[in-house]
């Protein structure tokens, strides 16, 4: 047993974190976010998304620069495969979410990560896509998160961490609850 | 001669220094308090004492704690089942016979309209009459109203929607089957009785609180107790505001002393679904997120039966205590249900089990939060000589239990008397030396 206590550090500032969850508990208004993304269509299935600004703490923000995401469809849907498809990319926003999570947790909660890996996939029949069966969804009939963590934690404490980040995860929430989406054309 | 009548029928205000607001537990046990302080006080109650156990509750409800758990200052259980759990009619009579016991100075159907500050203290008005008081106590209860969610208004219009409060029991709910929304030791309860009665029934689950009944050999409220997990202060914890939401604990009080939790109700036929998350086009939606929460559950659980067994092991306690346990994981269908058609006809009646909320309509006194409830550091309210007892949390984890209402009125008194002797003396009260 070490008796000099090691800094546990997985890179994230908790203290800024805390701060800004007591100072927005008294400001609430600063806390309203809007997150904004743009979607240019290239050719086929091919589109670049691009985001760069949003709203947040009452003021105009911006990423430090803009970022851009293409996403496409694989050559047996006859595109040209360029890009990651679209549910690839929400599969990429759940583990992105996730194992953020599992980071900002563990370093709340004082256990040292020493590697985090999320493996996941999600079933889908694409009788609803094609419009063959009414009656089949669109979307995933299920996704299945599965991560592989070396920390200095029991198993319990592990598992309690994955359970809190997903308690905590906005986009665990997106796709587990409905969202009331807008869509209109100018 | 008219107006002359009138006059002298209309109640004039009345002046004394301390109004407590509701005779139940709380308000009786700080009543208990204020008089070994010789502080004049009295009580307001809108009906009789113990009024919501009179008006408010079903039929089958028994208290969560054990009989001999439950005190008030002076006063405790002396029936012959210590074990058990009282029914509300019993619960009823040990809160009237306190009443009697500390010959609290109730005002019984005075229901309080209003509660506004004056230069010092409070005018309270009544439907009987105004009182002025230099301190205000709100025993008013922490479940004066269901707290229902705005989508119950998205709901079809043939479907009968009930809340706790006006549930009796499973005869009164119509045939066909019952969405319960909430699963803490409300929803369960109702999910499990209106099941047994034979509805098919839904149970919504969302967050909640998973423990057994017994533990070890012994009443799970018995090891918190002695862990000493329900004197944990307020001033004490991580996290205040998440302590004070946690929902009451997945138990029931029933003379065979049973564990009721997911795995128990789901045996009996319910059918296990996640949060309701929204109504679109007639048909409910339930989240994605039973798993985490019946795992978040769990762990929880785990984590309190190993603070028993430490304590148990420190205490050298091994030999009396039973062997150490560990229940199975809540377990889930294969693929949880995430629609609910209204249109189907499956579903005649909603239960909303989603909590309580109190009822400050009559509070002028700005010192609400924005969700409504009385900003205050351990029951000492955020405007002078304004007090507040019978909440979750309140000073402790057990505030909300009746042997809570003990130990918060003892410091909150004391805290009063104190601020009572920081005013200026007013002509012709009687003073406690």
């Amino acid at each position: 047993m070490n008796t000099q206590a090691i800094p546990v550090d997985n890179g994230v500032n908790v203290e800024a974190l805390l701060g800004a969850r007591e100072a927005l508990t008294e400001a609430p208004e600063g806390a309203k976010f809007t997150w904004r993304a743009s979607c240019n269509w290239m050719r086929g299935t091919h589109s670049v998304t691009t985001v760069r600004g949003f709203f947040g703490l009452g003021e105009e923000q911006s990423h430090r620069t803009e970022f851009s995401l293409d996403s496409d469809h694989p050559e047996i849907f006859a595109s040209e495969d360029k890009a990651p498809t679209p549910v690839e990319i929400v599969l990429a926003g759940l583990a992105g979410c996730l194992t953020a999570g599992i980071a900002a947790v563990a370093q709340n909660r004082n256990i040292q990560l020493h590697s985090v890996r999320a493996t996941l996939e999600a079933g889908m029949d694409i009788q609803g896509i094609l419009g063959i069966d009414g009656d089949v969804r669109n979307g995933f009939d299920g996704i299945r998160v599965h991560y592989d963590i070396d920390a200095d934690a029991s198993r319990e404490d592990i598992a309690a961490l994955v359970a809190q980040s997903q308690k905590r995860s906005a986009v665990f929430d997106i796709v587990t609850n409905p969202t009331d989406v807008t869509v209109t054309v100018g | 001669m008219k107006g002359v009548t009138e006059r002298a029928q209309r109640p004039g205000s009345e002046t004394v220094e301390v109004v407590v607001i509701g005779a139940g537990h709380s308000g009786l046990a700080m009543s208990h308090q204020l008089s070994a302080r010789s502080i004049e006080h009295v009580v307001l109650e809108r009906g009789e004492i113990a009024n919501s156990w009179r008006h408010e509750r079903w039929d089958s409800l028994r208290l969560l704690t054990p009989n001999w758990l439950s005190r008030l200052p002076g006063h405790r259980y002396s029936g012959t089942d210590p074990d058990g759990y009282m029914s509300v009619d019993e619960v009823i009579d040990f809160v009237s016979d306190y009443a009697l016991a500390v010959d609290a100075p109730v005002r019984m159907q005075t229901k309080v309209t209003s509660v506004a500050p004056m230069d010092i203290g409070y005018r309270v008005q009544t439907d009987r009459g105004d009182w002025l008081c230099r301190a205000a106590v709100i025993a008013s209860g922490a479940c004066n109203l269901p707290e229902v969610p705005a989508i119950s208004k998205t709901l079809p219009g043939n479907i009968v929607q009930l809340t706790p409060h006006g549930y009796r029991n499973p005869r009164q709910v119509e045939p066909g089957g019952v969405l319960v929304v909430g699963a803490s030791s409300t929803g369960l309860q109702l999910a499990d009785e209106i099941r047994r009665a034979g509805h098919e029934v839904l149970l919504s689950v969302g967050e909640h609180v998973r423990m057994p009944r017994l533990y070890r050999g012994r009443d799970i409220q018995w090891w918190m107790h002695a862990c000493g997990l329900l004197d944990q202060r307020y001033d004490e914890v991580d996290d205040l505001g998440r302590a004070r939401r946690v929902p009451s604990p997945q138990l029931v009080g029933s003379k065979e002393r049973t564990t009721m939790d997911l795995n128990s109700v789901s045996a009996t036929g319910v059918q296990i679904v996640g949060r309701l998350a929204g109504v679109r086009d007639g048909k409910a939606q339930f989240s994605g997120s039973l798993r985490n929460v019946c795992a978040l559950a769990d762990l929880k659980m785990n984590r309190l039966l190993a603070t028993i067994d430490e304590w148990i092991e420190c205490h050298g306690g091994s030999h009396e205590a039973g062997p150490v346990e560990r229940f199975d994981p809540t377990r889930l269908p294969r693929a949880p249900r995430l629609n609910l058609d209204f249109g189907s006809g499956e579903v005649r009646t909603v239960i909303w089990a989603t909590g309580y909320r109190p009822d400050y309509s009559w509070l002028k006194v700005p010192v609400l939060d924005r969700k409504g409830l009385v900003k205050h550091v351990g029951g000492v309210a955020d405007a002078p000589g304004l007090y507040l007892i019978g909440m979750p949390f309140l000073r402790r984890r057990k505030s909300s239990f009746i042997h809570g209402a003990e130990d918060d009125a003892f410091d909150l008194s004391e805290q009063l008397a104190a601020y009572l002797r920081t005013l200026p003396v007013r002509p012709g009260t009687r003073m406690a030396i």
